[in-house]
């Protein structure tokens, strides 16, 4: 395989993937191999199985085949290293909880059976809202929240999992320009830290600017790399059909 | 006396079985059992205006009851507070409870036993004739059940296509100018009233069992609505006559007795149904199962012929490393995907045949 | 009533742990939109309840209360597979499976009530509940299952918690979500069939909604939403126990469910910040805070528009608030020191008023660029 000889595993190496949903392809054989410290977008048109490509990585849904590793590892043994942040619809923003509490939960992972979130993941909690600018709506209840203050929720909530390795479903959904600007910066202060994110993105515009790989995803993979050489005019409309033609001018 | 009862509990089906395909077809079926307990309110108030158990009142009140259950849960669901399942079950208990407490409490005013209000006193209905001038005409309850049946059917009829068209898309009725909020409450009373004839005779659990097991059977077998209203009624009916004459024999609850068999319809429907039933499509998604597998397979060969890695992601070992499969599931695809002659083996590699290409590119195309 | 002071402890006793257990198990059941479950597990049980002392012909309560859950937990077994491997939809194979178990069990008790030995005068205590018949010894049974069962909720609090506000991410952090929702659900089983006994099958499913739809209103946090929800859940059983022991002909039941829609009324009605009353009200003065602003708007506009300066506009010109409730506003407006009135009819802006439209201009930017 593409498995460079590099001293450390790769945070993502994805072979063959296929998963099925009633026995028809919602992925198809897909090949992902992402190098550490990579900030990459997952791109595609709608039903092009983006999130169920995280999903299937994280071990959420079923694969019909394929086999994925996480640090060179299978992810049961390295979920300690990853951190998540689900699609904001995928809650009950009513749920009687605040924001502070909601981002402790990001802690329950480490914390193990029995035990109670204290004043260490109480602490932690408080910095990673800090991080996200919200500090001072911790003891807010969660739906009387704006929709990109709860996506720093959510941020907040993976940050505090202190991983290595985060998958985002669409973070800037439902997300104000300024929040989506302060979002993606913290995206790339991970980067830097040689953390590796990966992102299902909607916005083509954008990309350049935000991200340094990409994955173009149609139930088959398009194409995976730097941004540049995968947004070609032929990869797009391979991904996209004819309704990208006007994105790319 | 047993005729009249295999007869009034037929009627009592055949009426419930016609708002039922509809309460299924609508995702509201829970609406019957929440309706059905709150009618008993309705009845008890009414019963209080009129001081007569066989008063066209007690229909008008039943009605209104019906529709102030589904009333005051959309009022609920309105305010955002509760969901839609909490706003369901806050209302009708409620209504539900004041009715027995009244029942309780007037027993002596009142002929209605409070156990007799969940399982219903069919045996007692061929009693209660229903004599005109002497002549006595049968059973009083078939010939107030049939006529709510009558209505049902007339309902059916005359609303027939509005109610197929927002059942199944609302937004295109309600832009072709139907009402389907009309519609629904038209539903609902019709709903009520049916529940507040089988009352007395069959309870209200059971009309929760023969308004939606019978639809529910119905619609396992059909995708047709007018072929899945007459199988339910079928069903209905024939759930009904089976019952009462397996109650007389095993000396058992009416009413309980008909539910199982209600029950034990859907069951035999669920498992054998040949389109729908558990079993077939069990059938089905296994064999979908290795051909997708074998589909997965030549995909992935397509994918890297031609490419440096082909030589190394056309072994067989590949397959239970990369692809995770077991050896023998690995096997059995793979000798699936040569009987099918998709696929060539030479060594332990494995190859597309033309028609193994000509295959996935289609079905790439089609994706 | 032999013995008043026994029966009436029983009683209390009893109602409190039933009240417990529906309060704390139905805020999951609220919290998972499950509601609904609850008429379903209650009325699957009567068959359980039924089989059990077909059987044994004894009463036993820890027997009885056994066959209850085997039942109730293999109806709501039945629903998911259903629903999962078939076309027929949730809220239809919740009415089947009701109304046939139900059915079944109305068969059997019909059976029990034939039997020449049968003391089967208690047995209709489960379709509405009856308090006064409760046994010291069904209390004894009813105490052990509620201390496994609030062991077991304050033990796997946080996994309960996240498992039910966000299943996929508890999912992707390592825990077993399936078992902790199947061991969840039992408990959810053992608390319906426990509260059998004074409710009753038929309206078992109100006390699991209602007291904790009710505690919802009171407060955003799980914890507290817990414990007051245990709280009107035994505040109202062991009242309508009371009530139906000490008054002839009041089934548990009812008397119970009554109790806790009104709870329920009073909470939705009045509660502070979810409250209907308190949304009124504050919608009601956020209506009076724009329409001020909107006078300070207009005036802020005329005065730029025109001369400015120390000039008054025509009250009767002003068009934000209609003509009869426009001196109200006015005069509350004058009173915060934002304008003056000239006695002829005439109002302007104070340099007080003046920086008052700024601040809210510029926190209408701020807010833009946030």
């Amino acid at each position: 395989m593409t498995n460079p000889s590099s001293s450390s595993p790769l945070p993502l190496d994805v072979t063959d993937l296929t998963v099925a949903y009633h026995e028809k392809p919602v992925l198809w054989d897909v090949d992902c191999v992402v190098p550490e410290g990579t900030l990459l977008a997952i791109v595609g048109p709608n039903g092009a199985g983006k999130s169920t490509f995280i999903k299937a990585s994280l071990g959420l849904i079923p694969t019909a085949a394929g086999r994925i590793k996480i640090f060179g590892k299978p992810y049961a043994s390295q979920r300690k290293r990853v951190g998540y942040v689900p699609q904001r619809e995928s809650v009950d923003w009513d749920f009687p909880t605040h924001a502070l509490d909601v981002v402790t939960m990001g802690r329950y992972g480490h914390l193990g059976w029995f035990m109670r979130p204290g004043k260490t993941e109480r602490e932690m909690a408080m910095d990673a809202l800090e991080k996200v600018g919200m500090a001072e709506f911790a003891q807010r209840q969660i739906s009387q929240l704006s929709g990109g203050q709860q996506q720093r929720v959510f941020l907040a909530r993976a940050l505090v999992q202190d991983a290595d390795l985060y998958f985002m479903d669409e973070p800037f959904s439902g997300v104000d320009a300024a929040t989506e600007r302060s979002i993606i910066q913290l995206l790339q202060e991970l980067r830097f830290k040689g953390k590796t994110v990966i992102v299902v993105h909607h916005d083509l515009q954008t990309l350049k600017e935000y991200f340094d790989w990409c994955m173009l995803l149609n139930v088959r993979r398009i194409a995976l790399g730097p941004v540049d050489e995968v947004l070609t005019k032929e990869n797009l409309h391979r991904a996209y059909g004819g309704r990208a033609a006007f994105l790319r001018s | 006396m047993i005729f009249d009862i295999i007869l009034i509990a037929c009627i009592v089906a055949a009426a419930c079985s016609m708002p039922g395909v509809f309460l299924v077809l609508r995702r509201l079926s829970l609406q019957s059992d929440a309706i059905s307990h709150s009618v008993l309110f309705g009845i008890v108030i009414s019963f209080f205006l009129v001081k007569n158990f066989h008063s066209p009142l007690l229909m008008i009140g039943a009605a209104a009851t019906g529709v102030l259950t589904v009333m005051l849960s959309e009022l609920l669901l309105k305010t955002k507070l509760v969901k839609e399942d909490a706003s369901i079950g806050l209302v009708f208990p409620a209504l539900f409870s004041i009715g027995v407490i009244l029942i309780s409490k007037y027993a002596g005013d009142i002929h209605l036993d409070v156990d007799a209000v969940l399982t219903g006193e069919i045996a007692l209905a061929p009693f209660d004739r229903f004599v005109v001038g002497g002549v006595d005409l049968g059973p009083r309850s078939a010939w107030s059940m049939g006529l709510i049946a009558l209505i049902n059917l007339l309902l059916l009829l005359g609303f027939f296509k509005e109610l197929k068209l927002s059942t199944f898309d609302a937004g295109l009725a309600a832009s072709l100018g139907f009402r389907p909020h009309l519609l629904h409450y038209g539903l609902m009373i019709m709903v009520s009233i049916t529940a507040v004839g089988a009352f007395d005779s069959v309870g209200s659990i059971l009309v929760v069992a023969l308004m939606i097991a019978p639809a529910a059977t119905a619609y396992l077998l059909t995708d047709s609505l007018a072929l899945m209203i007459l199988l339910s009624m079928g069903i209905g009916i024939t759930s009904a006559a089976v019952g009462v004459l397996l109650a007389f024999s095993l000396d058992t609850s009416i009413s309980g007795t008909m539910a199982v068999v209600c029950g034990m319809f859907f069951a035999i429907a669920l498992f054998f149904s040949p389109r729908y039933g558990m079993i077939s499509k069990w059938l089905i998604a296994r064999d979908r199962k290795w051909i997708f597998a074998c589909y997965t397979l030549c995909v992935h060969l397509l994918h890297h012929e031609g490419t440096p890695e082909e030589e190394e992601e056309s072994h067989v070992r590949h397959l239970q490393d990369d692809l995770k499969w077991e050896p023998k599931y690995a096997q059995k695809v793979v000798a699936s995907g040569i009987r099918n002659g998709l696929l060539l083996k030479t060594g332990n590699h494995l190859h597309l045949t033309p028609l193994g290409k000509e295959t996935v590119r289609s079905l790439m195309n089609r994706g | 009533m032999i013995d008043f002071d026994y029966t009436l402890t029983t009683v209390v006793l009893g109602g409190a742990l039933v009240g417990l257990l529906s309060g704390v198990f139905g805020v999951y059941a609220l919290l998972r939109k499950q509601s609904l479950l609850g008429d379903t597990i209650s009325h699957a049980a009567l068959p359980g309840i039924a089989l059990v002392f077909l059987l044994l012909r004894v009463k036993h309560p820890l027997a009885l209360t056994l066959g209850a859950m085997a039942a109730g937990w293999l109806g709501t077994m039945i629903m998911p597979a259903v629903v999962n491997r078939s076309r027929i939809k949730l809220d239809t194979i919740i009415a089947v499976v009701l109304a046939v178990f139900f059915g079944f069990g109305l068969a059997l008790l019909s059976v029990i009530q034939k039997l020449p030995t049968a003391n089967q005068a208690g047995l209709t205590k489960f379709l509405y509940g009856n308090a006064s018949t409760m046994l010291r010894q069904d209390v004894h049974v009813m105490a052990a299952f509620t201390l496994i069962s609030v062991c077991a909720v304050l033990l796997f609090w946080k996994e309960f918690k996240i498992a039910t506000f966000d299943a996929d991410y508890a999912r992707s952090l390592g825990l077993p979500v399936r078992w902790l929702d199947m061991l969840l659900f039992s408990l959810i089983v053992v608390a319906i069939t426990v509260g059998l006994q004074t409710v009753g099958v038929v309206l078992m499913s109100a006390m699991l909604v209602a007291p904790a739809a009710a505690a919802r209103q009171w407060t955003n946090r799980m914890e507290i939403m817990a414990l007051l929800s245990a709280l009107f859940g035994m505040g109202a059983s062991i009242s309508g126990a009371l009530l139906s022991s000490s008054i002839t002909h009041l089934p548990t039941g009812p008397a119970t469910v009554c109790i806790i829609t009104l709870f329920f009324l009073i909470s939705i009605l009045f509660a502070p910040n979810r409250g209907l009353l308190w949304r009124w009200i504050r919608r009601r003065s956020h209506h009076g805070e724009i329409t001020q602003a909107r006078l300070l708007e207009e005036l802020y506009w005329l005065e730029q528009n025109h001369e400015p300066g120390s000039h008054y506009h025509e009250i009767r010109s002003l068009q934000a608030v209609n003509r009869e409730r426009i001196d109200r506003y006015l005069d509350t407006l004058t009173q915060q020191g934002w304008t003056e009135r000239s006695g002829a009819g005439g109002i302007r802006l104070t340099s007080a008023g003046l920086k008052q439209v700024k601040t809210a201009h510029a926190e209408m930017e701020g807010k833009e660029r946030l």
